[in-house]
């Protein structure tokens, strides 16, 4: 691995959405301990930006590089080294929150951290029963432990604070402040204040195409 | 391979904590199954005519009752996109959904189909050759309606649009599965028709896992 230059890059990137451009020509660079927020408005682009950072969906134009390599040629490489937590949170409420974590954990080959996890976000407790009785907040700590459950050097975060109270934020950002000192990248999309120290940011209303554009 | 595992374990745990949910596609054809003698009038005669017609008839009908919650739930609560972030193959996991189906669903059917065809008044000889084909062609349905399951991801009128796309998909397995049982009752042999549905199981295998997983693709850009 070269020890300069970014590591995790987009190049030019466009993004289509239910035919509308949402946003054009977007630029990013990330090395090692890197974090970017992207910020904006509703409906700017930011989950629309994760989805293609992901690969959830592609590019309508550019590219996104992985040490120089387009992650499109090895899709199943990339999807090993991200993790990603949406809206959506996962949770399944037939099982216990151990359950819920376990399974994502082994996914990735990596059951051993489920209990370590837990604790880091004060789930501890409440291992064996239901994810059913959880409420929203508690359900996206849930979300966030599988950060902690498997090691993955790109995190992908859509507005994790949201549901959130003040404690569960600050263990979060604690964490992503672990990860990027161990050279790990985070990627958080966000309309508020974030707690994180010499993240770049990325202004997302720069992106949006103009408006002759949105009617071609 | 083992993630193939967990998701397998995975699915049938949910499926296991379902309750009544789980049962209801056997419960739908022990009920479908036995209404049949209570229309048909009880000569025995036309019963056992028909018995291998009604049995595969209520079982096609009964594995598709739960195939729209297949994707739907993991669509609905964000389990659908982790699983196709995760470093297993989407196809594979597709496949692994498919096999937890079969085996919370299509496999009960199996179980208590004896019990059903001595209801319908079955010739004894073809009970044999209906497990038989019913194990060979149980899985082809619940892979078919895999891909099924997975077009339908979001539309509105989910029911009837599977019932739609997959009951035409079913007609091959409906005819060679009556068609090995008839075979062995005539006494004419059973060995193409089984033939056949094995040939559409490994199709099914092979194909099933490629379109679902387009077909998942497609419903989460």
């Amino acid at each position: 691995m070269e020890a300069t230059g970014p590591v995790f890059a987009g190049h030019a990137l466009d993004c289509v959405r239910g035919g509308r451009l949402v946003f054009r020509d977007l630029e990013f660079a990330l090395t090692p301990g890197d974090a970017l927020i992207l910020r904006g408005p509703n409906a700017s682009g930011k989950s629309s930006c994760l989805r293609l950072l992901a690969g959830l969906s592609r590019p309508a134009g550019g590219e996104i590089t992985w040490q120089g390599a387009s992650i499109a040629e090895e899709p199943e490489a990339h999807r090993a080294r991200l993790h990603y937590v949406g809206h959506l949170d996962g949770v399944k409420p037939q099982l216990s929150l151990r359950e819920n974590l376990a399974f994502w954990a082994k996914l990735r080959g990596s059951g051993e951290a489920v209990e370590p996890a837990l604790a880091r976000f004060e789930m501890g407790p409440l291992a064996a029963s239901p994810a059913r009785y959880l409420s929203a907040g508690q359900r996206k700590r849930l979300a966030l432990c599988r950060l902690v459950a498997a090691h993955a050097p790109i995190w992908l975060l859509d507005e994790p604070i949201v549901t959130l109270d003040e404690h569960a934020v600050g263990i979060l950002f604690a964490l992503i402040a672990e990860h990027r000192n161990a050279g790990g990248m985070a990627i958080v999309a966000a309309h508020g204040a974030l707690d994180m120290p010499d993240a770049s940011e990325l202004d997302m209303k720069r992106f949006q195409p103009a408006l002759e554009e949105l009617s071609s | 391979m083992r993630a193939f595992g967990q998701i397998f374990a995975h699915d049938l745990r949910l499926s296991l904590r379902g309750g009544v949910g789980s049962l209801i596609a056997v419960i739908f054809f022990v009920v479908t199954v036995a209404l049949f003698p209570l229309g048909v009038g009880p000569e025995l005669e036309g019963l056992s005519r028909i018995a291998s017609g009604i049995l595969w008839v209520a079982a096609l009908l009964a594995s598709m009752l739960s195939l729209e919650r297949l994707f739907q739930n993991d669509f609905d609560d964000g389990s659908l996109e982790l699983l196709a972030l995760s470093p297993l193959p989407l196809e594979a996991s597709v496949l692994a959904k498919a096999l937890a189906h079969w085996v919370s669903s299509g496999l009960p059917l199996i179980v208590v189909s004896p019990l059903l065809a001595l209801l319908l008044n079955m010739d004894s000889t073809g009970l044999g050759l209906l497990i038989l084909a019913m194990l060979l062609g149980t899985p082809t349905l619940s892979l078919v309606g895999a891909v099924g399951a997975a077009l339908i991801l979001g539309a509105r009128l989910r029911g009837v649009l599977l019932a739609l796309l997959v009951l035409p998909l079913y007609v091959p397995v409906l005819i060679f599965g009556v068609g090995a049982v008839e075979g062995a009752i005539g006494g004419y042999g059973s060995g193409a028709p089984l033939l056949i549905l094995g040939g559409l199981l490994i199709g099914a295998l092979v194909l099933a896992p490629v379109a679902g997983a387009a077909g998942l693709r497609l419903a989460l850009e």
